[in-house]
């Protein structure tokens, strides 16, 4: 075993890192937690059962579980749900749920250490401590019943929201219950064994989605106040460009508009209505001053990271002799390469702000509500307690709402606003204003011996976000970030040298964040591209050139052989069509993907089907498993097909749908998902399919035409022919 | 004052004729079911009916709209089709994040009403100008087919 194995484990080294405080705070009453949520004024006071800081049970029974990961559309709100009333034995039809308010304390996610919701975790970081905590609540709401019936606790039992005894037959409401079986939890309750859940693996509907289907849901952009005003913003068009001079009066003409507010490099128009606001903003005549950045070009950013691919990285996993390997027999190489991506979010960018003297509060959808919290509180020079965040469900997260910006600029244009106000950019301002998932460089050289591969080695050149987003997790780790060697150095096949390395580029001018599919987005596209092409230079069929290296992988293994086989892999196609497959293991989950595309001649690219099969452990929900997956290959795809930021004179130069497109319905593949069953723990599944549709869908364009792409998105003029790769 | 007829009841908003139908539903009415999406009408996420047929409101004069009858997300479960949309929307679980749900809810129930049972390219064609970012195009085509046989 290398002495960098433990760097595998991401949960080893963020533990290590910042130690794992959280575990401590779960015994703490609910009460305990309640920092305020509620509009300012009229904070309720909860009362009944509580014990912790997940779970309310009042008088009537009604049962209220509070989320400590944000809903965004994953479905995370019903298999939270789902894993509490498990173990509680709740009564599922009362049980309702509510956003956890901001505090680290309680609702660190456990695997990431702070309050945040991302790396498809929320499942794998909250499996085990939240069925401790439900099962600890029933263990005290059975013990009040046992004493009230003087009998052994032992003897009870409970089911949908009552503790029965048997031998009497007798039983009590968790209702009945809920104000004497306060106390302290057992250290550790019990917890079900899976054929006893009644709950986790059934595909349950989900609780959030009936007040999206008739308009009742409030999104952040949602949010309306007495005397609310709106707001619309641009920022500097260029990265790190100042305000110079603007021209406000053809502005202030327009009917509605109240004020125009001008930050050192920002411009904010306020009005009574969003029309006011974009209309006068349109009519400013803004001069920028473009900054140090006004030079920057995707061609220097290529430059950049090329050159710094060229040079020795960090060595993030070491195995066998990989330099001797390489040295000896028939060297491929190949590189690969990623571009800037920006979210798009379907609801854009936006924040509602009060800023009233010493405090302030703020509604908006975010995944970190705690950091925006602590943000914001410096940015108005608040204590943390006199900031109040109310997290409303998102509009799409992606990695977006990983970022405090859309708070901060409300709050700088809030200072200058008498009242609440909402600041709603419009999409160009947040096309323009992402914080983009960086380019990646991924340089790949192998030998093969006997049709396997011998020797191996991976360099991978990119921004670190880790670094910036979560420092300790950075330098805690030797400085190698733990997403950016994702999926490379826990690469699935058994190669006996291999060497893994990162070179850790920061683009000039442009941030950089994390985007649906992290690290592996990266990694997998150019391992498994270059799997393909190695499998080509061996003679062997793609399926069968994996297979042979999965032996000691089976749970990936039996994915490869039920995707292949469900996708009929090996039968023959019309001229022009390809099957291309990809496999991973990745965020804990176990998935290979078989993509059928139809390249013509012009260049287009038509998906025909895409059919996965994917091991990901015990399915909480399989139905919002399946979803997942089929929306994250949608969002693979449209990555595959036209993702692609491109920066000219330190400005980003798309700016709406029509220049920076979206995969469309009648672009949309067929697509199958066929769930592998297993009792291992929860797997990770929200970005699993993004990362498995990138490479498969190269790999089927590659055996529809023989062209190896070496980049994404695809490029219609190298298909066409017109153009060389 | 300009008048306007949402879903079957009279209203009155202080807008400029050139205001879009959207910010007049959203930020005059507090009807936020509609969504801002792009603003240029390459998204859908702001789709009503008037007179029945779709349109993007993000467009669409608020003084141009006249006597036409205007439905929005929250009045489109009173009428048959639009109801069918919206169970069959649940049934299959189409819904993730949500946001452009309303304008694709709306987009469907205007083919349904105007093509009872589409086909492939129906559905293509009636939906395709409608963006959903978390993918749940392959739900959308089946929830349409299921509301079609209801």
């Amino acid at each position: 075993m290398s002495a960098l194995e433990p760097r595998t484990s991401r949960r080893t080294i963020l533990k290590s890192a910042l130690g794992s405080g959280f575990v401590l705070a779960f015994h703490v009453p609910f009460a305990g937690a309640q920092t305020p949520n509620a509009p300012m004024g009229e904070a309720p006071v909860p009362t009944g059962f509580m014990p912790n800081a997940f779970i309310r049970i009042d008088g009537a029974g009604k049962t209220t579980l509070v989320m400590p990961q944000v809903e965004m559309g994953q479905g995370v709100y019903t298999s939270i749900s789902m894993i509490l009333a498990e173990e509680l034995d709740a009564d599922w039809s009362k049980v309702s749920v509510e956003a956890a308010p901001p505090n680290e304390k309680f609702y660190a996610n456990p695997m990431l250490t702070v309050q945040a919701t991302g790396n498809s975790n929320s499942i794998r970081a909250w499996w085990m401590p939240l069925r401790k905590a439900a099962a600890g609540s029933r263990a005290l709401l059975v013990a009040a019943a046992a004493k009230q019936w003087g009998v052994d606790p032992e003897s009870c039992t409970t089911a949908n929201g009552v503790v029965m005894h048997k031998a009497s037959g007798r039983s009590l409401s968790y209702g009945a219950l809920a104000d004497s079986a306060n106390g302290t939890p057992p250290a550790n309750p019990p917890l079900k064994t899976p054929k006893d859940f009644r709950l986790i693996g059934k595909p349950l509907k989900r609780l959030d989605t009936p007040t999206k289907v008739d308009g009742r849901e409030v999104y952040g952009i949602d949010v309306m106040l007495p005397g609310l005003k709106f707001a619309t913003i641009a920022a500097s068009p260029t990265f790190g460009g100042k305000v110079g001079h603007v021209d406000d009066s053809d502005a202030k003409k327009i009917p509605g508009v109240r004020q125009v507010v001008l930050l050192d490099d920002l411009v904010a128009v306020v009005g009574d209505h969003m029309w006011a606001a974009k209309s006068g903003l349109d009519a400013l005549n803004i001069t920028w001053n473009r900054g140090p950045n006004g030079h920057v070009d995707t061609a220097q950013v290529w430059r950049e990271i090329k050159e710094a691919s060229e040079k020795p990285g960090l060595v993030a996993k070491k195995t066998g002799d990989a330099d001797k390997a390489l040295g000896s027999g028939d060297k491929i190489e190949a590189q690969y390469e990623l571009p800037f991506l920006a979210h798009a979010t379907m609801e854009p960018m936006n924040c509602t702000v009060h800023l009233t003297p010493g405090a302030c509060e703020l509604w908006l959808g975010t995944q970190i509500v705690a950091r925006v919290q602590s943000t914001v509180a410096k940015v108005a020079g608040l204590p943390v307690e006199k900031v109040t965040v109310h997290n409303q469900l998102l509009g799409g997260g992606f990695g977006r709402r990983l970022e405090p910006d859309m708070a901060v600029k409300a709050v700088r244009v809030a200072q200058h606003v008498d009242g609440p106000v909402k600041v709603v950019w419009t999409r160009e301002e947040d096309i323009q204003h992402d914080i983009y998932r960086p380019v990646y460089y991924d340089r790949l050289a192998a030998t093969l011996k006997d049709g396997k591969i011998d020797g191996w080695h991976h360099r991978v050149t990119g921004s670190s976000v880790v670094a910036r987003w979560l420092p300790p997790a950075f330098t805690g780790n030797h400085n190698i970030d733990f997403d950016t060697v994702d999926s490379a150095i826990d690469i699935p096949y058994a190669i006996p040298n291999l060497r893994v390395e990162v070179v850790r580029c920061e683009p000039p001018a442009v941030p950089t964040g994390f985007w649906r599919g992290v690290g592996p987005n990266n990694n997998v596209f150019a391992i498994e591209s270059f799997m393909d092409e190695l499998a080509k230079k061996a003679g062997k069929d793609p399926v069968e050139f994996r297979r042979a290296m999965l032996t000691k992988t089976p749970r990936l293994l039996a994915a490869l052989d039920l995707a292949a086989e469900k996708a009929g892999w090996g039968s023959t196609l019309p001229r022009r069509h390809g099957l291309g497959v990809s496999c991973q293991v990745s965020f804990a989950s176990f998935i290979a993907t078989v993509a059928h595309v139809e390249v013509a001649p012009e260049g287009e690219v038509k998906l025909h089907r895409l059919t996965t099969a994917v091991d990901t452990g015990i399915a909480v929900n399989p139905d919002t498993i399946i979803a997942q997956l089929q929306g994250g290959m949608i969002f693979g795809a449209t990555a595959a097909l036209w993702g692609e930021i491109t920066i000219d004179k330190g400005r980003v130069q798309q700016s709406n749908f029509h220049d920076y497109r979206m995969l469309r319905i009648n672009e949309a593949p067929a697509i199958d998902v066929h769930l592998i069953k297993s009792g291992e723990s929860p797997g990770g599944i929200g970005e699993t399919g993004v990362t498995t549709a990138l490479p498969a869908i190269r790999n089927a364009i590659y055996a529809a035409t023989g062209i190896a792409l070496r980049r994404l998105p695809i490029d219609r003029d190298v298909l066409a022919g017109r153009k060389h790769a | 004052m300009i008048s306007l007829r949402i879903n079957g009841e009279d209203k009155s908003v202080d807008a400029p004729p050139d205001m879009p139908l959207l910010w007049a539903l959203r930020d005059l009415l507090g009807m936020t079911g509609t969504k801002f999406g792009c603003g240029i009408a390459q998204c859908g996420a702001c789709t009503v009916h008037i007179d029945g047929k779709p349109v993007r409101s993000c467009l669409l004069p608020v003084g141009s709209i006249g006597n036409r009858a205007i439905t929005t997300i929250e009045g489109i479960g009173a009428t048959p089709a639009g109801a069918k949309v919206q169970k069959a929307w649940l049934d299959l679980e189409v819904v993730q994040c949500g946001y452009c749900q309303s304008g694709q809810i709306m987009s469907a129930t205007a083919l349904l009403a105007s093509t009872p049972h589409p086909d492939d390219e129906d559905i293509d064609a009636a939906m395709a100008g409608n963006i959903c970012r978390c993918g749940t195009y392959v739900r959308i085509r089946d929830a349409i087919k299921r509301a079609a046989k209801a």
